[in-house]
């Protein structure tokens, strides 16, 4: 890769950052002279990634990088999946599919992944419209030198029918510790689902309950222009910050011995833990977040902990830094080794 | 509340599930549900990808619609990538932008039952958003020649009549850049 793969986006202020870890908005787009790349075959898609990289050569020049996906090794691959970049489907070595990613790493766009193009756009914390105006800004610029996929009826069309219409997904990943911890979050999650947005466990790692990290995204997509979508999903969410908020306040009230020992025994662990695996060490760094917002911890630590180490310590971060062909055992070596000297520095 | 799989440990990881529309509560403790939690996901990507095509093949079945028999729509083809219409209720994905002229009948149906809605209301293409505009223009217009005639001022609406045209003209010509 050109630069350094590894992005901070994910380390800039941003609006709830105690509750609301990022936002991102994602676009599927298609173009009307090619075959969806669920039906078209190698030289078509050959052809699509050739006729885009000349009609969107404007992208290189203000800050864009292009890669075929069979130029970057598996660990970059990986590295871009757990930085939220691209897709799983999109980390497979293939000369078909093919990434657009600009310099600051929090806008790229996926070519040949289920639809011909999905642009996303990344920030920290809570923020909709921002990220709106700017991706909306760069699909009219890929509008005036494409001829896109859609039907005033039906509006852009999509591969999957899910996605049909304004063809835009806007979530946000959350931390809801105390909404878990109180046994509430069934019930939120559950309304949650009656408004059209989906819930899911954070991403691959199996890892979602421990952490505490969900991801919450609107699913329908038809019926309604983007703005209306991302009021939608915005409105929800400041209930469901509130709701974190206000479990926070009420189980520090009752139960504060408790979790303030819980906060500090994490805490212990992460200073001394000689291995750590990825679910246990995102277990602990969610505890000690969660302490540090209800200021539960006397010991001055950066506050934004968690955002930098939430990627750094996912194992092909690891193998990116310390070598590809790190073994498991030695990978969890390293990770409790950043970990402890982060926290034992201050 | 203790965990239902081990029933040792205090439950902390709570599920809801709602299967055909039969809720079901599990309550697991941190051991037992990380052990289960790969599985799940699993389960998760298979449930959506059954879940779409029963909305599809339900939508196929039971929707004698008055365009198609049931026999009909099996052979519906899309002539420009080849994908049937059975072919579609199985793999759950168009194949290309004249799959949605193909499969139109049955579409607006099948968008009701994902999305609750049928028709777009976001934003359009560039070239639809000028198609739109001209289109508007030209309604004016011809609004106006009407005007002009009821008044009997025959002029203006010629004018009027001019003015239509070189629209329309200057639309024809952008199309044909494109």
């Amino acid at each position: 890769m050109k630069n350094n793969l590894v992005s901070d986006w994910q380390i800039e202020d941003g609006n709830e950052k105690d509750v609301i870890l990022s936002s991102r908005i994602r676009l599927a787009r298609n173009l009307k002279k090619y075959k969806f790349p669920n039906r078209s075959n190698y030289e078509e898609k050959k052809e699509l990634i050739a006729s885009l990289k000349r009609e969107l050569d404007f992208l290189i020049d203000s800050g864009f990088d292009f890669y075929l996906m069979s130029d970057l090794s598996e660990i970059e691959r990986e590295v871009l999946h757990e930085e939220h970049l691209i897709s799983q489907g999109h980390t497979e070595s293939s000369e078909t599919k093919a990434l657009f990613l600009n310099n600051s790493k929090h806008l790229s766009i996926m070519v040949n992944e289920e639809d011909h193009l999905r642009l996303q756009i990344l920030k920290a914390g809570l923020e909709f419209n921002d990220l709106w105006q700017k991706i909306d800004q760069i699909d009219n610029q890929l509008d005036e030198k494409l001829e896109y996929a859609f039907s005033d009826k039906w509006g852009y069309l999509t591969s999957c029918p899910t996605n049909v219409g304004a063809a835009l997904r806007a979530s946000v990943m959350c931390h809801l510790p105390a909404l878990v911890l109180s046994g509430r979050i069934d019930n939120i999650l559950g309304a949650v689902g009656k408004f059209g947005l989906t819930v899911r466990g954070v991403a691959g790692e199996g890892s979602s309950s421990e952490a505490e990290l969900f991801q919450i995204s609107n699913q329908i997509t038809l019926g309604f222009n983007e703005k209306e979508i991302i009021d939608k999903l915005d409105s929800v969410i400041q209930q469901i910050i509130a709701e974190e908020r206000k479990s926070r306040e009420y189980l520090l009230r009752n139960n504060y011995l408790k979790l303030k020992d819980n906060v500090l025994r994490s805490l212990g662990i992460l200073k001394y833990a000689y291995q750590l695996e990825e679910a246990e060490a995102l277990k602990y760094l969610s505890r000690i977040k969660f302490g540090q917002d209800a200021n539960l911890i006397e010991e001055k630590l950066d506050q934004d902990l968690f955002s930098k180490l939430l990627f750094k310590i996912k194992d092909a971060h690891l193998k990116h830094s310390f070598g590809m062909k790190l073994k498991q055992d030695k990978i969890n070596i390293k990770r409790a080794e950043i970990i402890r000297n982060i926290l034992n520095e201050e | 509340m203790l965990c239902d799989r081990c029933g040792e440990n205090e439950a902390s990881v709570h599920l809801t599930r709602i299967i055909n529309g039969q809720k079901e509560e599990i309550h697991l403790c941190e051991e037992c549900a990380r052990r289960s939690s790969k599985l799940n996901i699993e389960d998760n990507n298979l449930s959506f990808q059954s879940l779409l095509s029963g909305i599809l093949n339900h939508n196929f079945s039971n929707q004698e619609s008055s365009y198609f028999t049931n026999k009909n729509s099996k052979e519906l083809k899309c002539p420009n990538c080849g994908l049937s219409y059975q072919e579609f209720t199985q793999g759950g994905l168009f194949g290309c932008q004249k799959c949605f002229e193909i499969f139109e009948p049955k579409l607006d149906e099948l968008f009701k039952r994902i999305h609750g809605n049928s028709r777009h209301k976001g934003k359009y293409p560039l070239s639809f958003k000028q198609l739109i505009e001209v289109e508007s223009e030209i309604n004016k217009l011809k609004k106006e020649m009407q005007v002009a005639v009821e008044k009997e001022d025959f002029e203006k609406a010629a004018e009027i009549r001019d003015k239509i045209h070189a629209v329309k003209d200057d639309m024809e010509e952008d199309k044909n850049e494109k």
